[in-house]
């Protein structure tokens, strides 16, 4: 979005830019289109919050928390900014990286795409939930255990999409580890790693091919 | 001469990234998560043209938006020549991002457009606008020579001629360039994500005229750098500027697309090589004519170091007739900087490419072509053992030979660096109920640093690791350097065996215990009574030393009907010295390699020469190499004790590029001697495409 900062102009939020394209694709269907505007635009004005903040509640991690945000402030905002679950990460706010990643009712989300108001209600788990006290969950151990992170700050994102997936399928293959983390980016390359380190959290045992051979063995 | 133990328990193992379990949990505090009561959201407004004369810039009606809190000029006067789109204008600073977006909507700029040129090939017509107005876009070339190069040329049984471009590439660490500052009478501190603390805290103190003692930086955890985050930066003066405004702590973190634009890139290159040999393959005369851009930066050609357009040629080769003439091109974008091995991924690109190109004149192995020209010993062995390792013999097949419309290539490379270290202090801190802190003033951009620390310090104690507890990212600690040119393992190691040897040696003469090592540590340290015993350090000549080799092996399939490329092996052997932490050092090799592979098949500014901006400053149209996108990689590292540590994490990227192109071009017959190798490229290579250069 802030590439359009610049240029001073007419702003258009991502809750309006959304109804637009929501209501467009029923408008379009139809072809009494001025009538169905104008009932769509009188439903849409019953249910329209803000500009203002309003009150709304998350379900973070099995606790509410009740924050008073504006409307156009996205999920991931209201996780970072607004509650202090700095755990996700916004690294390209765009739905294109992943690094803010959380379970929604055990589903893998992007964050940054999706507004807060719209997660109310919903099971929100971040990855400061997953691990039980001092004991990581059987994911963050194997992060851990294969090194499948260096600077981290695409972990948290990897480790909720590795999580959903193990959910869904709790023996994948590498394809779809990688498919699963399709969303993904990481940086610093420890894409083996990650990928190890996901199906080692399922049960399957993989080795490293890394050798350390003695420089003064070799001939 | 201090000399690392022989008995080495946790050094040289696997033993776990220290922070690990702080990085999977969220419980690790970046730059961009640190909130300070009371903390504020920064913005940046930037240049929508570019080039430009500001004339005036107002901030009144951003200043009214509800929740704004500080508004704040770059320049006192607001006026200012931009040279590329996205320089920085003004700033703003509010209770909210929302608050903050609307401000930055709010400010009025009155400019008065300027031409401007933001490609290589334009920016060098006679008729092309100039960049600075008292300077021609092309420098002076430099041009080093040694031999008869042309003499040589005609004495020659085979000479190639070829043209290698690089592109632009972006560093994106993920997390972006930024700082959370907070200034108040007392004095100024900040959180920054950076590579040099040291460096921040002098580029801050000078911006803001504040003794240096007045300005403490922390940086615990960071989200990577590759080169780009030494300085202070203007996003950092201007986060410091807004605090004091403001009256509270501001956090400004650059969004995807600033990072885009104005933090820094590789620059290109545009490499023409002539490379002439005897007809048994003895290299014996070179020329080359590079040139490219650093954006605005393009200035002036530097070798190596920090960004400059000079490559080191003919790279790892010595040639007797050489002659290198390169210079920079001027253009209107954001300035390159340091990044990852500045100047040798493309120099190895070139270099490789037309080796191979020389082998097949000559009707050669490539492989054998190398081992004959290869000066330096150890990488002699390591492309003996990565061969043997990866099966070139049973894979290698000549160029274009390979059957079917899926197409499969070999070819290797090779990387030089240094590595070396230099002044690091520490301190050592063993409490009386046995517990340790090691201080630093060093950082970990994701490298391992605060696990090197670890397993130095748990070794001379005889403890384990985790019981180590690492503090670094602080000013207050004693100083190391930037954390640049893979100096900071043969930095920070020696400090840290010299402060945790010194603290074993006085904790065993205060307390009387002989060997207070291990199982007799807690009974020792008890002794100490209430105060614990500090020890200074620093680094020692004799435990860590500079200048290592690194050869890759690439396999790939190319489809040749849609021109994508696939890399299926990347073999790597490269010599560290004393490998400190096996683990970490793993993690640097694959990293090496997929950002290599981001090089080679992905990565690339792209300017559009009508309106001068970026067109791809995001994710989705500016790729990183996904999961899918890794090939199987080997790793072999050459295990060399008694040179003492030596950093790895730029050898280890460097060749990956070269090794896939020349696999590319083994699997094809012909060669793309564009990085990257997109499909439209390679289809075009082969004739397919008609429309693409």
């Amino acid at each position: 979005m802030s590439e359009f900062m610049s240029n001073p102009g007419p702003s258009i939020s991502r809750r309006s830019f959304l109804k637009t394209f929501g209501t467009g694709a029923a408008v379009a269907a139809t072809a009494q289109v001025e009538a169905v505007a104008r009932q769509l635009e009188k439903a849409n004005a019953e249910k329209v919050l803000g500009p203002d903040a309003v009150p709304i509640t998350l379900l973070v991690n099995g606790k509410p928390v009740k924050l008073q945000v504006e409307p156009r402030v996205t999920l991931l905002e209201a996780l970072r900014d607004h509650s202090g679950f700095t755990g996700a990460k916004e690294v390209c706010d765009r739905a294109a990286c992943g690094a803010c990643t959380v379970l929604l009712d055990g589903k893998a989300v992007y964050s940054c795409a999706m507004l807060a108001v719209e997660a109310q209600g919903q099971a929100i788990t971040t990855v400061e939930g997953l691990a039980q006290g001092d004991k990581l969950s059987p994911v963050q151990q194997a992060f851990v255990d294969d090194d499948a992170l260096m600077c981290g700050y695409c972990t948290p994102g990897f480790v909720m999409s590795v999580t959903a997936l193990l959910k869904a399928n709790p023996h994948p293959t590498a394809d779809e580890v990688e498919r699963a983390c399709s969303g993904n980016l990481c940086r610093c390359g420890a894409h083996p790693r990650i990928v190890q380190a996901a199906l080692r959290a399922a049960g399957v045992s993989t080795t490293s091919k890394t050798e350390v051979i003695s420089y003064a063995s070799l001939a | 001469m201090p000399a690392w133990p022989e008995n080495r328990v946790h050094i040289g193992s696997h033993a776990k990234r220290v922070d690990a379990p702080a990085k999977v949990t969220g419980a690790a505090k970046y730059t961009s998560d640190v909130q300070p009561e009371g903390w504020l959201y920064g913005m940046i407004l930037r240049s929508k043209w570019a080039k430009a004369k500001i004339t005036r810039i107002n901030l009144d009606q951003a200043r009214k938006i509800r929740g704004v809190k500080a508004a704040i000029l770059r320049d006192d006067t607001g006026e200012r020549t931009v040279r590329y789109y996205g320089e920085e204008l003004a700033a703003v600073a509010g209770v909210s991002k929302q608050a903050c977006l609307d401000a930055l909507r709010a400010i009025e700029v009155e400019a008065t457009e300027l031409p401007f040129v933001v490609n290589v090939e334009d920016a060098l017509e006679e008729s092309a606008a100039r960049v600075w107005e008292d300077a021609p876009n092309a420098s002076k070339p430099r041009v080093r020579e040694q031999g008869e190069v042309d003499k040589a040329f005609s004495d020659c049984a085979a000479v190639v001629e070829g043209f290698f471009s690089t592109p632009v590439q972006i560093h994106h660490p993920l997390e972006t360039h930024g700082n959370t500052i907070s200034w108040t009478e007392e004095g100024v501190t900040c959180w920054a994500s950076t590579q040099g603390i040291s460096s921040v805290r002098e580029g801050l103190a000078g911006h803001l005229q504040l003794p240096q003692s007045k300005v403490r930086v922390f940086s615990e955890f960071m989200g990577s750098g590759f080169g780009s985050k030494f300085g202070l930066g203007v996003e950092g003066g201007l986060a410091a500027r807004l605090s004091k405004e403001a009256q509270a702590p501001v956090k400004l973190m650059l969004t995807r697309f600033d990072e885009s634009l104005a933090v820094g890139n590789r620059p290109s290159t545009c490499q023409k090589i002539k490379l002439g040999a005897s007809a048994d393959g003895k290299l014996l005369a070179f020329e080359l004519e590079n040139y490219g851009t650093a954006g605005i930066g393009g200035g002036g050609a530097t070798e190596g170091g920090s960004g400059g357009v000079e490559i080191p040629a003919p790279y790892i080769y010595r040639v007797p007739n050489t002659r290198a003439k390169q210079f920079s091109i001027a253009v209107d974008a954001g300035p390159a900087c340091a990044f990852r091995a500045p100047s040798h991924p493309p120099a190895s690109f070139g270099m490789e490419s037309i080796m191979d190109e020389l082998a097949v004149k000559l009707d050669m192995d490539p492989l054998e072509l190398r081992l004959k020209n290869d000066p330096f010993e150890i990488r002699q062995k390591e492309y003996r053992l990565g061969a043997e390792r990866f099966g070139w013999k049973e894979k290698y097949r000549k160029p274009g030979s390979s059957p079917g419309p899926i197409k499969t290539g070999v070819g290797c490379a090779a990387a030089q660096w240094w590595g070396g270290g230099r002044g690091t202090q520490a301190e050592a801190q063993v409490n009386p109920d046995g517990s340790v802190e090691v201080r630093c003033g060093t950082q970990d951009l994701g490298t391992g640093t605060k696990t090197v620390i670890a397993v130095v310090a748990a070794d001379i104690f005889g403890l384990n690791p985790e019981q180590i507890h690492v503090r670094i990212g602080d000013t207050q600690f004693p100083p190391s350097g930037a954390s640049g040119g893979s100096t900071t393992a043969a930095s920070v190691s020696p400090a840290i065996y010299d402060a945790c040897t010194k603290a074993l040696q006085e904790l065993q003469k205060q307390t009387g215990v002989a060997d207070a090592r291990g199982e007799n540590w807690k009974v020792a340290c008890r002794k100490l009574g209430v105060n614990p015993l500090v020890v200074h350090g620093q680094w020692q000549e004799g435990l860590s030393s500079s200048g290592v080799g690194g050869v890759q092996f690439a396999e790939v399939a190319v489809d040749t009907d849609t021109g994508f490329v696939k890399v299926k092996k990347i073999t790597l052997v490269q010599d560290g010295g004393l490998i400190v932490s096996k683990l970490t050092a793993e993690s640097q090799a694959s990293s090496g390699v997929i950002m290599g592979i981001g090089y080679a098949l992905y990565e690339e500014r792209v300017m559009d020469r009508q309106t001068g901006v970026m067109l791809n400053p995001n994710f989705e149209t500016y790729k990183l190499a996904g999961l899918s996108d890794a090939p199987e990689i080997e790793i072999v590292f050459l295990d060399m004790p008694e040179r003492g540590v030596i950093g790895i994490g730029e050898p280890v990227t460097i060749p990956t590029a070269a090794a896939i192109a020349n696999a590319v071009a083994n699997a094809l017959g012909v060669r793309v001697s564009r990085l990257p190798i997109t499909p439209q490229r390679v289809l075009a290579a082969l004739g397919k495409d008609k429309l693409s250069s």
